[in-house]
């Protein structure tokens, strides 16, 4: 009984997302911040957040909760508004990335992930990614002689943040969509 | 009428692109915080070191630090060699100062958030204003200098890393009387460089570099590191040297935060001598 409620309650996207987000940030300044592989790559997981976002939005409502979902990680790591600014960008992109990599009929009644091709959802999660990082990391050195140490910086991290992604998204599919 | 239209004109424009103005309304907010903290201080409101962000952080510590507590013994017990090493070596010159009369206080304190991927590097420790701790303070480790408190809650403060490209720390060649200043250019988070060394300065690879006596916020010759190559600067008045860190700034566990009593006595005696100039 008391399972069925359960199940019953995910389906509640303002819970769902809620949940989403507070683990999302914990997971970001707990761990992931602190991985430091190859003494500079700290992956951006939170860009999950966007990625399982319902695809109908208020999206007034989206912006804020990228602004905000970004805002809360640079409390915690230092960076003044860099994730806000990063996650702000990736919210008001989406739409048009959703666009280019589902074609025109995403926006219509009955279209859901299901309906895409694995190639469709990774290359959406890869644009995502990438918009993210090069904000982010863009701002953060914001100086013409670190030229190269930026693109290294933003290859890197978003490769080993899309391979995360896919692993975390795969591993946290959920069975009703 | 016409006037009415082109109010309507104008309404129906920003409710159209009401996205793109909320968009562009709070990247600016952003852009604004992130500038602000490129040439100035760090935010006062929101840092790590407030008290949620802080002892979430320092829960987290609190587990992870056992993974290491053998190899964090070890590092104490070298520094306790060779504290113990210095002070026998004291006792045969009985003129030199004793540590009562110190114009030094210290805190010992954990570091609970250390990011050094960033180029403005912060640091978390878990002691704060009841613990005596105030901005512009210095911070060492057991092997050199890691940087400088910038903002601090009743029991957490922030600590401004000499891996931060605003750092700006006096440093000197150790035993001459050559002065310079610690920056960081962001590239290599084991090498900053120290600059503004006078030409006529003798440099060897391998020499140590200290913290100078200019500051009244670290006492001299605390250890930074060794040179690991120097230049000459391109207008050839100075040397840039790069200095490779005794810290391994990727793990830092223990601190001591250093008060100088004087502190406030040295800033106001420089100010007054300012102001009668």
């Amino acid at each position: 009984m008391n399972f069925k409620k359960v199940l019953t309650m995910w389906n509640n996207p303002i819970l769902l997302n809620g949940l989403r987000f507070v683990l999302l940030v914990f997971a970001q300044v707990m761990i992931f911040n602190r991985l430091n592989v190859l003494g500079f790559i700290n992956p951006m997981i939170y860009v999950l957040f966007f990625y399982w976002y319902p695809i109908k939005t208020n999206r007034p409502l989206f912006l804020f909760l990228g602004f905000f979902i970004g805002f809360v990680i640079d409390i915690f790591s230092d960076t003044m508004a860099l994730h806000a600014m990063a996650g702000l960008t990736v919210a008001f992109t989406r739409p048009l990335i959703m666009r280019f990599c589902f074609g025109g009929n995403y926006e219509f009644q009955g279209f859901t992930f299901k309906n895409t091709t694995r190639t469709q959802r990774v290359t959406f999660l890869l644009l995502l990614i990438l918009i993210q990082h090069i904000i982010f990391f863009t701002f953060e050195l914001l100086s013409f002689s670190h030229i190269l140490l930026l693109l290294k910086k933003i290859l890197f991290t978003s490769i080993f943040t899309l391979l995360l992604c896919v692993l975390l998204s795969s591993l946290f599919a959920r069975e009703v969509d | 009428m016409q006037y009415y239209l082109g109010m309507q004109r104008i309404i129906s424009f920003i409710l159209d692109y009401r996205n793109a103005f909320l968009y562009v309304f709070l990247f600016f907010f952003c852009l604004v915080l992130t500038m602000r903290s490129h040439s100035y201080h760090q935010s006062k409101f929101f840092n790590s070191s407030k008290w949620f962000t802080g002892s979430l952080l320092s829960a987290k510590t609190g587990i992870s630090d056992y993974f290491n507590l053998a190899e964090e013994n070890q590092r104490l017990a070298e520094e306790n060699k060779r504290l113990r090493l210095q002070l026998f070596s004291r006792k045969s010159q009985p003129s030199s100062p004793s540590p009562l009369n110190s114009t030094y206080d210290i805190t010992h304190a954990r570091v609970i958030k250390n990011m050094y991927t960033s180029p403005r590097n912060y640091v978390t420790i878990n002691k704060g204003r009841e613990d005596n701790i105030a901005q512009d303070m210095g911070v060492i480790t057991p092997l050199g200098v890691l940087g400088i408190v910038e903002n601090t809650s009743n029991g957490f403060a922030t600590v401004q890393s000499v891996l931060n490209t605003k750092s700006n720390i006096n440093a000197k060649i150790k035993n001459t009387n050559y002065f310079g200043s610690l920056q960081w250019d962001a590239f290599d988070y084991s090498v900053v460089q120290l600059v503004d060394i006078p030409r006529s300065a003798t440099l060897t690879v391998g020499d140590t570099i200290a913290t100078g006596a200019m500051s009244s916020i670290f006492p001299e010759d605390i250890p930074i590191g060794v040179i690991q190559k120097y230049e000459l600067n391109q207008n050839q008045s100075s040397y840039t040297i790069q200095v490779e860190l005794f810290n391994d700034m990727a793990n830092i566990k223990n601190v001591y935060v250093i008060r100088n009593r004087d502190r406030a006595e040295i800033l106001e005696l420089q100010k007054s001598t300012d102001n009668v100039e």
